[in-house]
């Protein structure tokens, strides 16, 4: 707790320097300048200037946030942290003046471009909201009012009402999300209602400002009158029996949406979510390893591998061929030898726990990389050329050369994962494993056979890694060994992570932020990790439970928070019995 | 009548420690026993011979007749005997009633594949193994607070959740390492009819490790007294009290003496 509340200035000086240095970080890593000419309304907004402006909006909003109760003071406040957060901008126009554009001024011998290759003449037109350097004062004295709009605006969502807040942030919001996946979203548009009706909607890439301005206004009336809550509570007043039955209905219509959707998004969608289905499938497996049985395993990557490989080996029609199955047939094959290279690691590891467990697995996710790509067995299974050749599944005639068709593999495989997962959580087993995540010793002492429990962990995870595999090698129809890298283990762990430990719809939700999105957000091409990193930042400072997590680590993680805990009263013992 | 447990000369050495040396004894079946002894004398590491964490490096450990040491701790339970711990070891972000399930582990049957496919016999099991989970949440005072974890439970309810965890696999003869450690007298006085009950009603044999000797005194029928790894003293609780060398392991020589005078005092 707080003794003395900070003195107005400093929380001035604070947000609008924090504002300043946000704004000022995103024109340095030239996210502001590249996206300088993305509009995402008319030629009015460009991607660039909302960059630019979020750091500032935060300024305002945090200053109001600490001086709310007195409104007045607040909005003064807001507006000065944004004129101080204007501050590190102006600082950026004149050290680009000096030290890159003009440098005859102070007779510097070198160009700060060389370092800072942001610093550029585009960027001082864009903070002086296209003045130059011609106009100095007039461009810093337009950045100085802007920054002060802006930090009033960010004031505005705390200090207005709360439903016009409510409606002002989601009206906001609305207009940006569509306005960044444009992209994706005139596709789907292009599916459903065809090329007349994107001439309507997008320009180049952009919304239309009638659009924008729709779009703005529907958002903001479903904020303003909160219609989620609405329809929360009038979904409670319905009686529980036909909840259950709307319930159903809903299940089925999501289930029939899911059915439909590749034909709805399009092909290039399509690849998407078969991409984020088999992250679902590939993490639904390494969820029962990490997420119940406790046992953090970074080289995951290897059962995708053994499942690509087996795939591959199977099916091809290449010279590296044996047995010439098919999928269908290969399939059963992969998931087998998924299960005896789950316990082959297995074995070695039982009596590992921890760092040391993740270490040891990582060194086994390397090896497996490097034996692929070695020479030694590139008789066997073509080493650094990979296996080519490996054919599309054929059902009844129909070849899944789309992914609009090994979607529907995909969500087959994920709805059998899931539903295995599901039916073990609940289980005996289930409870295995989470009593050995808890405490080991312990576990054994409740006569829990920890090798068998541990086994049955890798085994079961490594099964739907392989699976993933083996879907996957078949869609590409070709593999090569340095696909199977790292990454695509640290991935895997991330989506869990962000989903939320042990959580099957948190898997999805974090398949679908973490490999979903950064397919959409191409254009964003070598900011996407930089963006990745900050969204993990700031999940696990934020909410470290993940976003959708199992009801008990959520209560795990916010115990302080919960203040409904009732003392135990105190009952006659042996009442029972 | 025959011992249910008997220990033969076990010794367990930790390096050049000797944490329990040439340690014997007898305990009766449906009695209440207890080892006691100063902090350190290895009363911990004797339950975890026992229960199997560690194998003793000599020695012999018979449970109902067949030589146990050396087995691994999951077959040592599946055997008849659970335990609990000093520093209470629940699983803490469970919740109480998933606790006491995991306790009834050796009992139940169903493979993880019948419960992918939920077969009849597993779904009973199931239902069967909740009802009983719940009926253990009752019998320990612990009604309705199934669903919370077991970390947020108070200490008071934890330390019986732990005991209704351990009296899940139906044991034989159950292990109470310090069931009264942090508790105020009034709690430990409550515990220890809790206890005497346990073993009344379900017909078990307790063996129940504690310093704190006036405790014990009251309730086990069987005393062993541990000091530096070795049996010091042996007998029923009036026979302990007296013994001068357990009160020079407690209080240490010098107060022994006094003590002595005191008790013999008292006596007269």
């Amino acid at each position: 707790m707080e003794e003395k509340p900070r003195p107005t200035w400093q929380i001035i000086l604070r947000s609008g320097i924090l504002g300043g240095g946000i704004a000022a970080y995103l024109c340095l890593v030239g996210l502001v300048e590249a996206f300088s000419e993305r509009f995402l309304i008319g030629s009015f907004l460009t991607l660039g200037e909302v960059m630019l402006v979020t750091g500032i909006l935060i300024a305002g909003l945090l200053t109001a946030r600490e001086l709310k109760d007195n409104k007045i003071l607040a909005t003064g406040s807001s507006l000065l942290s944004g004129v101080v957060s204007s501050l590190p901008l102006i600082l950026l126009i004149f050290i680009t003046m000096l030290f890159v554009l003009r440098p005859e001024i102070l007779g510097a011998t070198y160009n700060l471009r060389d370092m800072f290759v942001n610093l550029s003449p585009e960027l001082v037109e864009i903070l002086t909201l296209g003045q130059g350097l011609d106009n100095l004062a007039l461009g810093i004295l337009l950045l100085i009012l802007l920054s002060a709009l802006m930090s009033l605006l960010g004031a505005a969502f705390v200090l207005l009402p709360r439903r016009w807040s409510l409606g002002l942030i989601s009206g906001i919001a609305w207009v940006l999300v569509i306005g960044i996946f444009s992209d994706t979203v005139s596709q789907i548009v292009r599916q459903v209602a065809g090329q007349g009706m994107i001439r309507v909607i997008f320009v180049n890439e952009a919304l239309t400002p009638q659009a924008a301005v729709i779009i703005f206004a529907i958002a903001f009336v479903t904020g303003f009158f909160s219609v989620h809550t609405r329809i929360q509570t009038r979904w409670e007043g319905i009686p529980q029996t036909q909840q259950s039955r709307t319930r159903m209905i809903l299940l089925l219509a999501a289930f029939g949406f899911l059915l439909v959707l590749p034909w709805v998004v399009g092909l290039f969608l399509s690849q998407a979510l078969f991409t984020v289905g088999l992250f679902v499938m590939m993490c639904l497996g390494l969820n029962i390893v990490v997420g119940y049985a406790g046992l953090l395993d970074l080289g995951y990557v290897a059962f995708f591998a053994f499942g690509a490989y087996t795939m591959g080996i199977l099916t091809t029609t290449g010279s590296l061929g044996r047995g010439g199955l098919n999928f269908w047939m290969a399939i059963p094959f992969c998931i087998l030898v998924g299960v005896v290279w789950g316990l082959i690691l297995g074995f070695p590891v039982l009596r590992l726990r921890g760092d040391y467990l993740a270490i040891v697995t990582l060194g086994f996710g390397e090896i497996i990389r490097i034996l692929a790509l070695s020479d030694w067995l590139a008789p066997f299974e073509g080493g650094a050329q990979g296996v080519l050749h490996i054919p599309y599944p054929n059902f009844l005639g129909i070849i899944f050369d789309s992914p609009q068709y090994m979607y529907y593999v995909v969500i087959a495989g994920g709805l059998i994962a899931a539903f295995v997962t599901i039916r073990l959580r609940e289980s005996r087993l289930g409870r295995q494993w989470m009593a050995m995540r808890e405490d080991e010793d312990v576990a054994e002492a409740m006569g829990i056979n920890l090798v068998q429990t541990k086994l049955l962990a890798f085994a079961i995870g490594a099964s739907f890694g392989a699976l993933a595999g083996g879907v996957w090698a078949a869609r590409l129809g070709n593999i090569f060994p340095h696909s199977f890298n790292l990454l695509i283990s640290i991935n895997a762990l991330a989506v869990i992570i962000i989903g939320g430990m042990g959580s099957i719809p948190g898997v999805i939700i974090g398949a679908l932020v973490l490999v979903g999105m950064p397919e959409l957000l191409r254009e964003f091409t070598e900011y996407r990790y930089l963006m990745y990193g900050i969204l993990l930042i700031i999940m696990m400072l934020v909410r470290p439970e993940g976003l959708l997590p199992e009801a008990t680590r959520r209560r795990e993680l916010h115990t302080g928070e919960d203040e409904n805990f009732e003392p135990v009263s105190q009952q006659p013992v042996g009442s029972d019995r | 009548m025959a011992p249910i447990l008997r220990s033969e000369n076990v010794t367990k050495r930790f390096g050049g420690l000797i944490a329990v040396s040439n340690f014997d004894v007898e305990v009766e079946e449906h009695s209440i026993s207890a080892v006691i002894g100063p902090n350190g004398a290895g009363k911990t590491t004797f339950f975890n011979c026992i229960t199997g964490f560690y194998v003793p490096e000599e020695g012999e450990i018979y449970f109902g007749g067949r030589t146990i040491q050396g087995l691994s701790p999951d077959l040592i339970t599946k055997s008849g005997i659970a335990r609990t711990y000093q520093n209470i070891r629940l699983f803490a972000n469970m919740t109480a009633i998933e606790n006491i399930l995991v306790g009834q582990h050796p009992r139940l049957k169903s493979s993880w594949i019948s419960s992918i496919f939920k077969t009849r016999g597993q779904q009973e099991e199931e239902a069967l193994a909740l009802e009983e989970a719940n009926r253990l949440l009752r019998y320990v005072g612990l009604t309705g607070l199934g669903d919370q974890l077991a970390h947020n439970l108070p200490y008071g309810a934890q330390r019986r959740l732990e005991i209704a965890r351990a009296l899940a696999s139906q044991p034989v003869l159950l292990l109470l390492d310090e069931p009264t450690a942090g508790m105020n007298p009034q709690e430990s006085a409550e515990m220890m009819v809790f206890i005497r009950t346990l073993r009344d009603d379900l017909g078990i044999t307790i063996l129940l490790i504690e310093h704190d000797m006036r405790v014990v005194m009251g309730i086990s029928e069987q005393i062993s007294v541990m000091d530096f790894g070795e049996k010091i003293a042996e007998g029923n609780p009036k026979e302990i009290q007296g013994n001068p060398r357990v009160i020079e392991a407690y209080l240490g020589r010098g107060a022994a003496a006094g003590l002595e005078l005191e008790t013999r005092s008292n006596g007269n």
